[in-house]
């Protein structure tokens, strides 16, 4: 067995980079994120990667998009305000199609907000942020183990669908340690015969723009990026079903909430009710499959978020509104503690919504 | 145990000095010294001294603190009334440092006064599971970037070695030939071992055992 070590979600994500052949980082500062530039800066040099902090989060997203363009596994990292600042590249390296892993380790906001943990960039990863029409694929890691997990996955992802993966964690995974194990399994790589190498003067120069001049021809482009789309909502939606076997009531949570949420179900389940959980990994594609089904076998869901309810917007949606959804919901820093959920979910038994 | 009047905790960020730090207080406490820890990490605005506040309080420990720590004001400021540690001869005096060179450089402006009184130990706090100091080698070279940092040397070591909520006895045991290859690489003595209270109760065969009764969390989190 592989050695267990004791590491800070920051820590395990860019660990996570480096064995999933990552050599370039690019970022800028900011809490509850900045161990990933401090892990990388320390350890790129070391095996001869490019660690580079930049003069602004713009100008990091930047260079994110020159390395990818150049076909090279790359990433960069913040946490909420600095995730705004990045908009405009990650709409650029959507509209050229290349591959990146974006890391957000959510603050409170909006604005400068604070430094404590949250959920509130839900919106932002899953439905935009930058302009256009494109999508992310956002991952939603629930412990430091998923943290390296599924930075591994976001590389894989990212490179097989040519688009961005985004980490959205949030400030208490980012900060806390937990022991966990890194296996040697083998990442998964993809040939980039689009990619700027230098065509050596043996063939046609390749092209990485996101600039057309004929709308019909961006109508095409957009047009074939959803069919592409459309495969990976139809393949890569990830979720956990905990106790959901017999449920009468669901609890639907992500990330840090999810943790939480389990333990109120633990003990609401000691009450004699009847609840399970489902936690999206992917909040884009959203688990619709697994919401449409619970839909037709529940009575209502309770949706926990740090944030002012947003994914519960998704959780209606897919549930076609089907069956009643409650917020049980911190936000600013705060996160509710298990008797919150738990006396959501006994809200719920009474048929309060 | 025997005690100088400044003991000053530093080492890799996460090796567990706040706890450390804020259970040796308690403990010089307990034998009726009158105690102040400083909190001086000016690198994480996260898991902090002040997280302890209540039960160094009820253990009659004075506490002192960055005016903003714990709140969303993330400012690398030290708190004036740091000076009180080195200044006032007639407290014990603990240190909580922030992690790596950058945590150590705040501790730079009392080394001068530190070093004239000459009555410090500087620990190093080390964890071999931690993944940027999983050798002696690794590990001696985050005591050095301190060293440089701050002037001053490190007179001794605490084995902190451990896995979090996994930590058993054996983990502690399998890093004993980590911590005396630091130990002799360094040259200083392992001042002690610590370990959560349930664990270093097993270390019967150790000498020097520390036990720590760690921060309380806001809730336990389930595995998944």
């Amino acid at each position: 067995m592989a050695q267990r070590v004791l590491m800070k979600g920051n820590e395990a994500i860019a660990e996570a980079a480096i064995r999933a052949g990552c050599r370039h980082y690019f970022g800028y500062p900011i809490t509850p994120q900045t161990e990933i530039a401090a892990y990388m800066a320390k350890k790129m040099p070391k095996i001869g990667g490019v660690f580079l902090q930049a003069e602004s989060e713009i100008a990091s997203i930047n260079m994110v998009y020159g390395a990818a363009a150049a076909g090279m596994r790359v990433m960069t990292s913040s946490s909420s305000p600095g995730i705004s600042l990045k908009s405009e590249g990650l709409s650029y390296i959507a509209g050229s199609d290349v591959p990146a892993l974006v890391v957000n380790v959510q603050r409170g906001g909006p604005g400068l907000g604070g430094i404590q943990p949250s959920q509130s960039d839900y919106f932002q990863a899953t439905k935009g942020g930058g302009h256009g029409d494109y999508r992310m694929i956002v991952l939603a890691p629930a412990s430091v183990q998923e943290m390296a997990s599924l930075t591994i996955k976001g590389f894989e992802l990212a490179d097989k669908y040519l688009m961005t993966s985004m980490i959205l964690a949030d400030g208490t995974i980012g900060q806390m340690m937990e022991p966990i194990t890194f296996e040697d399994t083998e990442v998964k790589t993809y040939e980039k015969p689009w990619a700027l190498t230098g065509t050596n003067g043996q063939r046609k120069h390749n092209v990485v723009n996101s600039l057309y001049l004929k709308p019909d021809e961006l109508e095409q482009k957009n047009i074939a990026r959803y069919e592409r789309y459309k495969v990976v909502e139809e393949n890569e939606a990830m979720w956990e079903e905990y106790m959901m076997e017999d449920a009468e009531y669901c609890v639907v949570a992500f990330g840090i909430a999810s943790r939480v949420a389990k333990n109120a179900v633990v003990a609401a389940r000691k009450e004699g009710i009847k609840v399970g959980l489902i936690r999206p990994i992917t909040l884009w594609p959203f688990p619709k499959k697994a919401l449409a089904k619970a839909a037709e076998q529940v009575k209502g869901f309770v949706c926990v978020e740090l944030n002012m309810g947003q994914m519960i917007e998704d959780v209606r949606l897919y549930t076609q509104c089907k069956k009643p959804v409650s917020l049980c919901s911190r936000c600013g820093g705060m996160i509710p503690s298990p008797e919150e959920v738990l006396e959501s979910i006994r809200k719920a038994q009474k048929g309060e919504f | 145990m025997n005690h100088k009047r400044l003991t000053l905790f530093a080492g890799h960020y996460g090796s567990g000095k706040t706890n450390i730090a804020v259970n040796y207080a308690i403990h010089l406490a307990k034998e009726g010294k009158k105690v102040c820890i400083a909190d001086l990490d000016i690198v994480n605005p996260y898991f902090r001294t002040k997280d302890s506040a209540q039960r160094l309080q009820s253990a009659g420990v004075t506490l002192i603190s960055p005016q903003f720590a714990n709140t969303n004001v993330d400012l690398p400021a030290l708190p004036a009334e740091a000076y009180r540690l080195v200044q006032d001869k007639s407290i014990y005096g603990i240190m909580d440092i922030g992690g790596d060179d950058r945590g150590a450089y705040a501790l730079g402006r009392y080394v001068d006064t530190i070093r004239e009184e000459g009555d410090y130990r500087m620990v190093f706090v080390a964890n071999c599971y931690r993944p940027l100091t999983p050798t002696a080698e690794d590990a001696l070279e985050v005591m050095h970037e301190i060293e440089e940092a701050c002037k001053l040397q490190f007179t001794d070591i605490v084995n902190n070695s451990n896995l979090g909520p996994e930590t058993t006895a054996q983990t502690v045991l399998d890093s004993l030939d980590f911590i005396e290859k630091l130990s002799s690489l360094s040259g200083l003595p392992v001042f002690a071992h610590s370990a959560m209270e349930s664990v270093a109760g097993q270390l019967t065969e150790l000498p020097n055992v520390f036990p720590l009764r760690l921060q309380e969390k806001y809730f336990d989190l389930p595995t998944i």
